[in-house]
Order: structure tokens, then C-alpha cells, then sequence
């Protein structure tokens, strides 16, 4: 024997993910595999990930049937040298510490989101992780909230503070707004970092987010190391309003499915739970004035009104562009456009959520930024 | 009004009876092993043997779910009202009915009841069975002070005056309904004069007095029984404990429930009275109250030890193709 | 996100929309308590707790509490709500709508309909249904069925404590009579419940668990015994997809048949009694309007047709039981022609 005989498990991803559903095996039991080649595709509460292998292997044994929804932690193949015998990955099975204690752990509770008050409002953020690197601020997208950025916070969070701010009006942030545009929104993400004793920062904005972190770039500049924008608003004037304007509408399942199918590549990779949570959110009272009120100050008559562009070419600061190949809500020819100028990353296999379509390729790309 | 010396111990027995039972009940449904909940009449002896002492198993009365007290007065057999209470397959209602729905039609007793206002209705149509097929008996329908604004009960009250039916409408007054107190639900703050509005003889009395609710029940029964329509009696009364048990009686005081027992105790006032006038001797009332504990030692005994119903008892009792 | 009672979620509920708006009202028995006695006023707060701290807050204007007179009590929430208020009126037990039904099936239904559409009449009827506390034929029924078949009277059947506090909002915002039913068994149940109010939309089914080899449909408490069975299930490698309607009237259709079009099998799961009620409408559905993509005949697990017993060994017989429902997933799956 060469080798030795290893779990494939039901991995954690994000802090809240305790169960994990198999969707499809992409490699036959008895089938060797690559580094980093992708081995099985996982649907989570948010949305289906595939499963890339650090190392070559022998998928020996599959355990977990496709369809099947198992615990963090439960063992779903043996990886194991061809000669290894059936006996002995028999016993390996029979032997693996029981999921009740990987359950267990999985259900050690999350950390949660904690509020701050800044200038009366209140401001939702989750906090993780802590170090000597300079604190990271994520901003989320129009409608979303703190939790996109589950795949790629945890990643981030092991060097440095970092901050997932929800903004005004969104998840568990205050609804009511002023005018919600970026103005407002900049000034209530530096009140938070401010109230949370941050004084320099690197920025990831994703969509509106990304406008939001560009805007405080441009106007705090001495707050900022780095900024970093994923299918960022601000860098040109199209938009597509069918998405802003479906999503705002949407108050059953299948509207709010619709739209957002337009934020992925694959809309067979969004969960039924997305789908939910994003209708949780929608249902609250004023939720979707606050939505009326940010799509009129940020797309309204089907425009982008921030054009930060040329500001941002201005900055004396890194700044780099990530966006999905294949993004329907704001053209990739935003980020192509910028090629040259900045650092630009286009991310295949992804619409316009790479920090989840590709949550590992984003948050190595997030790591390398925020490192230097 | 004389009454013979075996009616004294016969009223003295069945309240001691349903006192014992009451207590006993209580007790064991704390303990645990009496399944749902059970409505405690203790305190209220007096109005259910004052009214059926007139009563024989060819008269019809109709209960509420504080029932236990009426079914004994009106012959109930203890024991298997105690299996009933229990749960179990010997009980009087083969364990499907419970404390809410013990019935016995042999002994004229049409049930206990869950629905507030569901048995006037009811002792109407006794009394109109008794009416054509004029055998000279009587319906009575105890009703709470609760039960006396329900839209059943007028409507029970108006029939029988229209009917002008044996029927005779007893409420028991014992100040609340769950938690809400009668003077604020009953608005004209006087049942028996509302009662009176629907043309009937309607008298109140002392409920605590068991010498004056079996007069008036009497002279109710008598009118009924001689064709002359139905009556009705409001019995001021009370409960001795929550309205059911486990009921933390947050809407009483703590001292007016202290009190209730030296004060308001039926059983208490008649021991008094007969043993003052000499009517009967101390030791043979204790002697009853011995049997009785006796009676409902053995009743607990044996229902806890008795089986419940056999699972095909769940299909049973109700014309069934599916 | 805090977790929440149902109890809590109604409570919530109702605070959060007697606050919003000055017109909603609350009226029953003991819905506070202790009314013109010698002890604490609000001593109930509604039997099972979910009114309690309202006359507070709002006073006996807006809290309201009744003789035992259930037929006034909901004709006058009826007659209210066609003058102006948005009553909730409380039906201690659904056993009690024997002595109440006209007005509400003949008076509240049908007002809008009858007065050609003029009368809005913003009533929400909250009850209690459900067995399983040794509570006899006459406290124990779970009647959402009779509501469910009267035009112009809509009815909810929460599972959960989120879904409580969303759908009791939407009911009171709602311009008809809606029969809110609560479960007395599952009062305690937490789930996480958001602070701030929010509204679900009617007849939008719940799919509380995804799964391709049968359909079932279930509400209120067998909903969680559906879920234990299909975990047992799931371990002999057959996966249930679980569909919650949430409100059977109206009845989110489409999502039940989108998941038969999947997996071909249906499991009605009902602790109502067989005839006329969910479990059969639910089937007929079926069988109307997915016939060709059935693989086994439809299947219904609900109580037998009989009132619910006392005894607690029989009333566990009469509430159907994850045994049950596996068994009659296991019939279904391995159904062949
Ligand atoms: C139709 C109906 N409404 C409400 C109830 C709930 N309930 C049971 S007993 C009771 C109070 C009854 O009060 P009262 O008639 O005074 O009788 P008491 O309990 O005081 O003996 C109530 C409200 C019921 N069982 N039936």
C-alpha cells in the first residue's frame, strides 16, 4: 500500500452551513483525480458549490448517494491508494469517527451579527477573526446582506478583522433611509468602522457595495489600503432593471426565483433556501420602500447614476477589478474597459456573485489584495 | 321544611362523597396519571344533592364540565367514575369520554359537558320527552354563572316557558367564569332577575345553605312535576379551587381563597345545623366521611391499577366505513 | 435573529399591528382576564397566553374581554370589521364553532360576495385546534376543513413560529374574514423569528424539505411528525420532498404540483378526520391536474373517522404518527401497477 487511505467529508463552508446536500458526483467511484480537479458539486442553505481536490487521488469508495443531505462532518467517500484492499477501506469506514461528534462541532453556535448605532441608526455587521493585518470591510450588493459573503469572510478572517457590514436598509439594518445613495451609504459604513475603532481599512464592495467602497475611496482616500470590486456599480451606466426592478417587485417564490436566476450563471445553482431568505427580507415592513427608495438614487430610469470611473483611475491606492464572465446585471465591458489601467480579473464559471459562484478563486484573490 | 333523618345522612353522604372524590382528584392529578384536565366541584356539594335529592333515575339532568358533583348526586357509581377520570375501560364511559364527559343514561344523567351552554338545551328536550310521553318526570340543567350568558341558554330558557316544559334551570353562581368575575359578565349584575325576564319563577338563594337549595329545588321539582312549567334557581356558591386543576388563580386574591374554606364550606354549615339541633350525632357523620375516604381509596386504587381501553375500542361506537 | 415561541410570534404579532394601526382590536374570553375580580387584571392574557400584556398597553378599549357568548362575540368582530375596525376575535377551542358558525359562515363570509362586492369586512378569527392533551371529543378537533370549504372565508394553519408572526400579520392587513389556526401542542415551538414586522403572502406553500421520490403535503404539527418520518426515510435511501400549504384557503396549488410533475407519488398527511376534508381535496388535485405524472395512487394518513377519544393510549392512536407516515411513504414508493 502507497499511501494513505483519507475521509472525503461533508465540508463546512461559511459559518452558518451544518448540512450539505450531494447534488451530483463528478467522478465515478474507482476513478482518479487531479489537483484541483472538481470532484463532486454540494448544494448549501445559499447556493450549489463544487468540491476541488487539493491533491491527486483514487476515489476509492462513495459513500453518500447522490440526493443524499448529510451533516458537516459525515463521510461521503474514501480517498485511497488503488492497492489498498477492500478490507482495509472497509475497516477505515467502519472505523470513522462517528458524524455525531462532526455534527456536533458543526453546531458549536455561529458567530452572530452584532449591532452598532451610528448617527441613530441602527447598522447590522458580523464580525470575524482577528490580527496584526489591517481590518477588512465588506459591502454587500443591492438587496443582499452581510451573509454573502459567507464563502469568502471565513477565508479572509484568519489573518485580519473583518467586518461584513449590511447597509442601511438592508438585512438586519435599520429600513428607513434617507435618500439611499452612496453619499448616505458611505458616510453610515464610516460611522460603523469609526464606532468599531477602525481607523485604515481595505475595501471589497461587491455590486452596489462595490460603489459604496469606491465612493469612501474616493473621498477618504487616508482610510483606505485597498480597494477591491466585484461586478462593481459605479464604473459605467448600464444596468439591467429587469433584475432591480423583478427583484423589488417579487413577493412569491417563483418572482423572486426569476430574478434572481439573473445573478448567477447557472440558475440551477441557486437553493430553494436563497431563493427564501431573500423573501424573509422582502416581507419585512419598509423593506420595500428602502428598495424603491436605493434603486431610484443608485438606477433610476434604468441608469447607474455614479460614475466614479475616472476618480477611481485617480486613486493612489491598489485597486482591482473581479468580475464573472458571464455577469447579466452590469456588462463585464465595465471591467474590460478598465483593463490596462487596473489589475482586472475575470472569473469564469460565474454571473454577477463570483465571491459565491467562485468563492475560492475570490477570496485568494481578496487574500493576495489585502495581505500587502 | 323537616326533613327525615335518612334523607339528612343520605344528603350528608353524597356530599361528603363528592368532597372526598374532589380532594382525592385533585391530589392524584397532581401526582400524574389522570390524563387532560379535571374541572373540581368542591365547595358546590350543596346545590347538586340539594336539586337531585328530588330526583329519581327517571328524571333527566344535563351537566357542565364541572360535573363530577352532579354525577354523583344523581347515582353515578364512583368507581367507575373514578376508572372514567383515568382513563380506563371499565370507566362509565368505556374511557373515551373523560372527566368532561362522564354520562350515565341509566341513572338519568345525560353528561358532563365541554361546550359552555351545551346541556340547557338539552334538559329541554328531556323535559320535552317527558312532557309527551307524560311519565311525570323532570329535566334539570346546571349552568354556571358563565354559562348563563351563553346564546344557548336564553334561547333553552325562552323554549321551555313557550313550551311550558318540566324543565328546571339551575346556576350555579361560584363568582367566575375561568378567569373574567360574574359582575362583570353578567351585565344586568342579577341572573336570576334576567332569568325572571323570560317568564319563568326564578328565585336566588344561598347556595352555602343546603337546607335552602333543596327547598327551592323542591318546590321547583313540584311545580314541574305538576305541569306547571319550568323554573329556575341561581345558587350563590363557590369553588374552593381553580377552575381547573393547576389553575394558579391569579385573578383571586390569596386570603379570599383562605377564607373560602372557613367561611363558604356547605358541608361545614350543615354538619353545624343538624349537629346543633341534634338531628344527627358528630360520630355517625364522621363515620360516613370514613366510608367515604374508604370508598374513593379503593375507587383510586383499583383505576389506577385497571387497564386502559383495548385499541379496537378507538373504532368503536360510531357507525364507521373507512 | 432571536429564536421565538409561536406563542411569542403571536403575541408579537399582534403588539406590533395594534401599535401600527389604532383600528385593530382584540376580543374574546379571558383574552386578558381577571375582569370584576378580587385578582390581578390580565391574569390569562388569552388561555394560552398569546394575549397577554395587550390591555397594558391598549387598554380595555382595544382588549376586550367577553361573557362566554361565542355567536356575539364573532357577530359583533363581523358587524365591526363591515364599520370600521380590524377585530381579531378569539375562539377559545375550534370545538366551540358549534355554538358560533352562523356567524361567521353565513354573516362574515359572505358579505362581500352577497352585498355585490360593496362590504369589506377585515375580521381575523384566531383559534385553537389539535389532540394530544387528553382533551376529549369536545376540546380536541382540528376543524380548519369546514372553514376551508366556505367561499369567502380564508384560513391559515401555521407550522411555525416564523410563519405564525408573518401570516397573523398578513391576516390582519387582509380586507377578509380569516380564520387563523393555532395549534394547542405547539405554543413552544421556537424557530427564529425577526424583530421587525413582516407579511407572507397567502397561498404561498412552504417546501419544507426537498426530496424527489414522493410528495408530501402536510400542515401544522404533522408537518414535524412528516419531517421525523422522512429522517427515517432518508436512512433507507428515500428522499421526501415536504410541502407545507400554509393557508388552505386559498391553496397554493402550483407548488404541489410542481413537485408531483418531480416525483409522481403524493402523501396527504392530515390530523383532521377523513371525509371532506384536506387530505382528500388535496388528492382529488392530484388526480385532476397531475394524473399523468402519477406513479401510485395518492394516499392519505389522518385521523379515523371518529371524535377524538379520551383515553391517551387511544388519542395516540388517533393522531397519526411518524410510524404511520413512513409506513404509508414505504406503501407509496414501492406502489407497483
Ligand atoms: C362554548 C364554550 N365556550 C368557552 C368554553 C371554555 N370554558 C370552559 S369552562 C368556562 C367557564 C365557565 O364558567 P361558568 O359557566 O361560570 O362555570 P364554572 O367554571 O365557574 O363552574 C369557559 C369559558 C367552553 N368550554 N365552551
Amino acid at each position: 500500500m502507497s499511501g494513505p487511505i483519507t475521509a472525503l467529508t461533508m465540508p463546512k463552508w461559511g459559518l452558518v452551513m451544518s448540512e450539505g446536500k450531494i447534488v451530483s458526483w463528478k467522478k465515478r467511484q474507482g476513478e482518479s483525480f487531479a489537483a484541483g480537479e472538481e470532484i463532486l458539486e454540494i448544494e448549501t442553505t445559499k447556493i450549489t458549490n463544487v468540491m476541488e481536490m487539493p491533491q491527486a487521488g483514487h476515489l476509492r469508495r462513495i459513500l453518500a448517494a447522490e440526493g443524499a443531505t448529510l451533516p458537516v462532518g459525515a463521510l461521503l467517500a474514501v480517498i485511497a491508494p488503488e492497492n489498498a484492499s477492500d478490507t482495509e477501506i472497509d475497516a477505515f469506514v467502519a472505523g470513522f469517527a462517528a458524524p455525531e461528534a462532526a455534527a456536533e462541532s458543526a453546531s458549536v453556535a455561529a458567530p452572530a451579527p452584532q449591532m452598532v448605532e451610528v448617527g441613530g441608526r441602527r447598522l447590522s455587521y458580523l464580525e470575524l477573526g482577528e490580527g496584526e493585518g489591517t481590518p477588512l470591510l465588506f459591502l454587500h450588493g443591492f438587496g443582499a446582506d452581510l451573509n454573502s459573503w459567507m464563502f469568502v469572510q471565513p477565508a479572509l478572517a484568519v489573518a485580519r478583522r473583518t467586518i461584513a457590514l449590511d447597509l442601511p436598509g438592508h438585512g438586519g439594518s435599520a429600513k428607513e433611509l434617507g435618500k439611499g445613495d452612496a453619499a448616505e451609504m458611505a458616510e453610515a459604513a464610516l460611522g460603523a468602522l469609526e464606532a468599531l475603532g477602525v481607523a485604515h481599512v481595505h475595501l471589497a464592495g461587491h455590486s452596489l457595495g462595490g460603489g459604496v467602497a469606491a465612493f469612501l475611496a474616493c473621498r477618504r482616500p487616508e482610510k483606505v489600503k485597498s480597494l477591491s470590486l466585484l461586478a462593481s456599480a459605479g464604473l459605467g451606466p448600464e444596468i439591467n432593471a429587469a433584475f432591480t426592478e423583478g427583484f423589488i417587485r417579487a413577493s412569491r417564490r417563483r418572482e423572486a426565483q426569476e430574478a434572481l436566476s439573473l445573478l448567477v450563471h447557472d440558475p440551477a445553482l441557486l437553493s430553494r433556501r436563497m431563493v427564501e431568505d431573500v423573501l424573509r427580507y422582502k416581507r419585512l415592513d419598509g423593506v420595500e420602500r428602502a428598495l424603491e427608495q436605493v434603486a431610484e438614487a443608485w438606477f433610476g430610469g434604468g441608469r447607474q447614476r455614479l460614475d466614479l470611473r475616472d476618480e477611481i483611475a485617480a486613486l493612489n491606492l491598489p485597486v482591482q477589478v473581479i468580475w464573472g464572465r458571464e455577469d447579466r446585471i452590469i456588462p463585464l465591458a465595465h471591467a474590460e474597459a478598465l483593463q490596462g489601467k487596473l489589475p482586472v480579473h475575470i472569473l469564469e464559471g460565474a454571473g454577477h456573485l463570483p465571491h459565491m459562484e467562485r468563492a475560492e478563486a475570490t477570496a485568494g484573490l481578496l487574500e493576495a489584495f489585502a495581505s500587502v | 321544611m323537616q326533613l327525615s333523618r335518612d334523607t339528612l345522612l343520605k344528603a350528608y353522604r353524597q356530599m361528603s362523597t363528592i368532597r372526598h372524590f374532589e380532594e382525592r382528584v385533585q391530589e392524584e392529578f397532581a401526582k400524574g396519571g389522570i390524563p387532560g384536565f379535571v374541572h373540581l366541584y368542591a365547595g358546590e356539594e350543596a346545590s347538586a344533592v340539594g336539586t337531585c335529592l328530588h330526583l329519581s333515575a327517571e328524571d333527566h339532568i344535563a351537566s357542565t364540565h364541572r360535573g363530577h358533583g352532579h354525577s354523583i348526586a344523581k347515582g353515578c357509581d364512583v368507581e367507575r367514575m373514578m376508572l372514567e377520570i383515568f382513563g380506563k375501560k371499565e370507566g362509565l364511559c368505556a374511557g373515551k369520554g373523560g372527566s368532561m364527559h362522564i354520562a350515565d343514561l341509566g341513572q338519568g344523567m345525560l353528561g358532563a359537558n365541554g361546550i359552555v351552554g351545551g346541556a340547557p338545551p338539552l334538559a329541554v328536550g328531556a323535559a320535552l320527552a317527558a312532557k309527551t310521553l307524560g311519565n311525570g318526570s323532570v329535566a334539570v340543567a346546571f349552568t354556571g354563572d358563565g354559562g348563563s350568558s351563553q346564546g344557548t341558554t336564553f334561547e333553552a330558557l325562552n323554549l321551555a316557558v313557550v313550551l311550558q316544559l318540566p324543565a328546571i334551570f339551575i346556576f350555579e353562581n361560584n363568582e367566575d367564569g375561568e378567569s373574567t368575575g360574574w359582575r362583570y359578565a353578567v351585565g344586568s349584575g342579577d341572573i336570576a332577575a334576567r332569568v325572571r325576564g323570560f317568564g319563568l319563577p326564578s328565585v336566588k338563594i344561598d347556595g352555602d345553605d343546603f337546607f335552602a337549595v333543596y327547598e327551592a329545588a323542591g318546590e321547583a321539582v313540584a311545580r314541574a312535576r305538576r305541569g306547571e312549567g319550568p323554573s329556575a334557581i341561581e345558587v350563590e356558591t363557590v369553588r374552593f379551587f381553580g377552575h381547573h386543576s393547576g389553575d394558579p388563580q391569579r385573578y383571586r386574591s390569596r386570603e379570599d381563597v383562605l377564607k373560602l374554606r372557613e367561611e363558604r364550606d356547605c358541608i361545614k354549615k350543615f354538619r353545624l345545623r343538624v349537629t346543633a339541633a341534634g338531628l344527627l350525632e358528630r360520630a355517625e357523620l364522621d363515620a360516613i366521611d370514613r366510608e367515604n375516604a374508604a370508598l374513593i381509596e379503593r375507587a383510586v386504587a383499583r383505576a389506577r391499577a385497571a387497564p386502559p381501553p383495548e385499541d379496537a375500542a378507538l373504532l368503536t361506537d360510531v357507525y364507521l366505513a373507512y | 435573529m432571536a429564536l421565538k415561541s409561536i406563542r411569542q410570534a403571536i403575541n408579537e404579532a399582534l403588539f406590533q399591528e395594534m401599535r401600527r394601526d389604532p383600528r385593530v382590536v382584540v376580543i374574546g374570553e379571558d383574552v386578558a382576564g381577571g375582569a370584576a375580580t378580587a385578582g390581578e387584571r390580565d391574569c390569562a392574557g388569552g388561555v394560552f397566553g398569546t394575549t397577554k400584556g395587550l390591555i397594558a398597553e391598549f387598554g380595555e378599549g382595544r382588549v376586550i374581554d367577553t361573557p362566554i357568548t361565542e355567536s356575539a362575540i364573532m357577530g359583533a368582530a363581523a358587524g365591526a370589521a363591515v364599520a370600521g375596525l380590524r377585530p381579531v376575535a378569539e375562539l377559545m377551542f375550534c370545538d366551540f364553532l358549534g355554538v358560533c358558525f352562523d356567524q361567521i359562515f353565513n354573516q362574515a363570509a359572505k358579505f362581500r360576495y352577497m352585498f355585490g362586492g360593496k362590504a369589506k369586512t377585515p375580521l381575523v378569527i384566531r383559534t385553537t385546534i389539535g389532540a394530544g392533551r387528553g382533551s376529549a371529543a369536545q376540546h380536541s378537533q382540528s376543524l380548519y376543513h369546514i372553514f376551508t370549504s366556505i367561499p369567502g372565508l380564508k384560513c391559515v394553519v401555521p407550522s411555525n413560529a416564523y410563519d405564525a408572526k408573518g401570516l397573523l400579520i398578513s391576516a390582519i392587513r387582509d380586507d377578509d374574514p380569516v380564520v387563523f389556526c393555532e395549534h394547542k401542542l405547539m405554543y413552544d415551538l421556537q424557530t427564529e423569528v425577526p424583530d421587525e414586522p413582516y407579511r407572507i403572502p397567502f397561498g404561498e406553500a412552504s417546501v419544507v424539505r426537498e426530496g424527489d421520490d414522493v410528495t408530501i403535503v402536510a400542515l401544522s404539527r404533522m408537518v414535524h411528525y412528516s419531517l421525523e418520518a422522512a429522517l427515517a426515510l432518508a436512512r433507507e435511501g428515500i428522499e421526501c420532498e415536504i410541502i407545507d400549504p400554509r393557508t388552505t384557503s386559498p391553496l397554493d396549488e402550483e407548488t404541489i404540483l410542481e413537485s408531483l410533475e418531480r416525483t409522481g407519488r403524493l402523501l396527504v398527511v392530515d390530523e383532521a378526520t377523513p371525509r371532506c376534508g384536506l387530505a382528500v381535496d388535496i388528492a382529488a388535485l392530484a388526480a385532476d391536474k397531475a394524473f399523468a405524472a402519477l406513479k401510485a395512487p395518492p394516499k392519505r394518513v389522518t385521523a379515523p373517522f371518529t371524535p377524538v377519544p379520551f383515553a391517551p393510549s387511544l388519542e395516540k392512536l388517533y393522531i397519526p404518527s411518524p410510524e404511520r407516515i413512513a409506513a404509508a411513504v414505504r406503501e407509496v414508493v414501492g406502489y407497483r401497477r
